[in-house]
């Protein structure tokens, strides 16, 4: 059974300028997961804000545990739990005063809140800092707060949003800890990212989407044998270009690609380190002094530009900062 | 029956912001207790005002209805900040009744007006504010303020939402709510003023509030109203009518923002 369904959605802001969403479908089969991918401004947010009824689409029509979002919104949030992209807690009260006050909002009564409230924290790690303001908490403490304040009733479909953007790799690796538990108790779950790595980590499918479309959805495995897996990249004094584009081309069996501006020459391996060994051998071999040399695996750079044809609009300027500092 | 239990616990968060933050509860009474000082002293000694008692007896009124006219400010803010904080969406997304956080919300601010209200009363007591009416009539003068302070705060309920930025509220609020409060009999005759002003004035729903008060509060002198027209005739009821017309506007107007927030 299908527990989410958006069918052909469509949202345009600023009477027309913005179709944040431009006719976007996707379903979460009951009991899995489902990652959202896409750069910033895809329209990941607005998708997750329609689901969960915070906002209306301008067509289109979606369902959530067979509840129509549209027309059923109030029946709707008796079954969800939504952690947006920034945490939506009480900054000046206590992480227990959030949650107790939640609780009670679920109408669990002040008894059972507060009970809630004490194993929630205790299970978020968050008991030590349970009687200090939130506006105290780092934020990857926010956050695990915030998803707190989603799972008080255990939802059928839980919705995150970004649930790791701005959090250093510790809090990453300990939000995903604390996701893939959850997993393991049978959430269905929707979720919002922009690294491929973490759609990976967590999910079972993947739908990318770009500028309000879905431009591929899959497994992650299926999503990198098209993105063509990882890549060897070599970079050479100008000299050397010729002779190294046909050795990384005889190791891949592919045509290698230069890109000029930074004499970067790469091909798709499915070899891995043997690859990257028996180049290195090759070039030296040929008297070539490699200045930089790597294998990099797929990112979500690499999806784009592999679906389609062009690098994620705001992350372009990052990617050529990036160049630059190799150059 | 568990709207009203949603609508309480809002409230209730209300209160714990305030027993959290006290400085928001200090200051909110600090400022109107310091206009009353002010007010009276500085300005008190060269009114004339021909009012047994003094011109306090006249200020208080007009200082009471200036202070819950702020609510409009308060509501405005403290709304807007939820929103920046993106807590509105948590609250949105949860399967209790949609306008319970602003009900809730107006309901708290109305609380804290209580408190204001009692402090500043005691304030002009010391200065030598002597209602002559009696105990009832006191009674519901500040019933009235709590309920002109309650309608206002629903157009504070809209400013909020319908705001921006955090900022941008407080000076739109500020804009709304001076022009009110001054352009009004609450701290000056309104006979001084050019005839276009006083007729604003006189119609102004500060004013009426203030008379009505004044009314209230054992005060014959209505400062400056014309005499025969019929806020300065009515001025209770006048005040009411202004009430329930902002209340019977503002709540489902905050009401339909609140619902389709966002879009
Ligand atoms: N309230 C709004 N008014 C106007 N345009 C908006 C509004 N909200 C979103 N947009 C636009 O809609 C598009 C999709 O935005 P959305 O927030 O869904 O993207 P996103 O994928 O969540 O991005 P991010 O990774 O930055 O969070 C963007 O172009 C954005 O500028
Ligand atoms: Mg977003």
């Amino acid at each position: 059974m299908k527990s989410v369904i958006a069918d052909n959605l469509v949202k345009i802001y600023d009477k027309g300028k913005v179709r944040a969403l431009d006719g976007l479908s996707l379903d979460v089969e009951e009991g899995t997961v489902l990652s959202v991918l896409g750069p910033n401004g895809a329209g990941k947010t607005t998708v997750v804000r329609i689901l969960t009824t915070l906002l209306r689409a301008d067509s289109g029509s979606a369902s959530v545990a067979g509840i129509d979002v549209m027309k059923n919104p109030e029946k709707v949030r008796e079954v969800i739990g939504l952690s947006g992209q920034y945490a939506a807690v009480d900054e000046i009260l206590t992480g227990y005063d959030n949650l107790v006050m939640f609780g009670e909002l679920y109408h669990l009564g002040k008894k059972n809140a507060v009970v809630r409230a004490n194993e929630l924290l205790e299970r978020f790690q968050l008991t030590e800092a349970a009687k200090r303001p939130i506006k105290t908490y780092s934020g990857g403490m926010r956050r695990r707060l915030d998803l707190a304040a989603s799972l008080i009733v255990k939802p059928k479909v839980l919705f995150l949003d970004e649930p790791t953007t701005g959090l250093d790799p510790r809090g990453r690796q300990e939000m995903w800890g604390v996701i893939q538990e959850l997993v393991k108790g049978g959430v269905t779950l929707l979720l919002t990212t922009q690294y491929l790595e973490e759609a990976d980590q967590l999910a079972d499918d993947i739908v990318v989407i770009d500028t309000g479309k879905v431009i591929a959805r899959g497994t992650s495995d299926a999503l990198k044998k098209q993105v063509g897996g990882e890549r060897l990249e070599v970079v050479v004094e100008q000299a050397h270009i010729a002779k190294t584009l046909e050795i990384v081309g005889a190791v891949s069996g592919n045509k290698a690609s230069l890109d000029e501006g930074i004499r970067l020459v790469s091909a798709p391996v499915s070899t891995g380190s043997a690859a990257l060994f028996e180049v290195l051998k090759s070039l030296d071999a040929a008297g070539i002094h490699a200045l930089d040399v790597g294998l990099k695996r797929p990112s979500l750079d690499d999806v784009f530009l592999a679906l389609t044809g062009h690098v994620a609009e705001e992350k372009k300027s990052e990617v050529e900062e990036k160049k630059k500092g190799r150059k | 029956m568990s709207a009203v239990n949603d609508v309480l616990i809002i409230t209730r968060r209300q209160l714990l912001l305030l027993s959290r933050v006290p400085e928001v509860l200090i200051f909110s009474t600090i400022q109107p207790v310091m206009f009353v000082l002010l007010f009276r002293y500085v300005f008190g000694g060269s009114i004339e005002t021909g009012q047994p008692g003094g011109y306090v007896q006249l200020l208080m009124p007009g200082i009471f209805v200036q202070t819950v006219a702020f609510t409009l400010a308060g509501t405005a803010s403290g709304l807007a900040e939820d929103m920046k904080k993106g807590l509105i969406d948590r609250f949105r997304s949860l399967p209790i009744s949609q306008s319970a956080l602003v009900i809730g919300r107006t309901l708290g601010d109305s609380l804290l007006n209580i408190v204001v209200l009692a402090v500043m009363g005691i304030a002009g007591y010391i200065v030598g504010w002597r209602p002559s009416s009696g105990i009832g009539s006191v009674a519901l003068g500040f019933i009235f303020l709590l309920f002109f302070g309650y309608a206002l705060s629903w157009v504070g309920v809209l400013v909020g939402l319908s705001a921006s930025d955090a900022r941008v509220v407080q000076n739109v609020s500020f804009i709304v709510t001076f022009p009110l409060t001054f352009l009004s009999n609450a701290f000056a005759p309104t006979t001084g003023m050019p005839r276009a002003l006083q007729y604003f004035a006189e119609w102004n729903p500060v004013s009426t509030m203030v008379a009505a008060c004044r009314e209230l509060f054992g005060l014959e002198n209505q400062f400056g109203a014309t005499a025969g027209s019929f806020p300065s005739e009515n001025p209770l009821l006048t005040s009411l009518i202004y009430m329930v017309i902002i209340m019977v506007i503002f709540i489902p107007l905050s009401v339909r923002k609140y619902r389709n927030y966002a879009d």
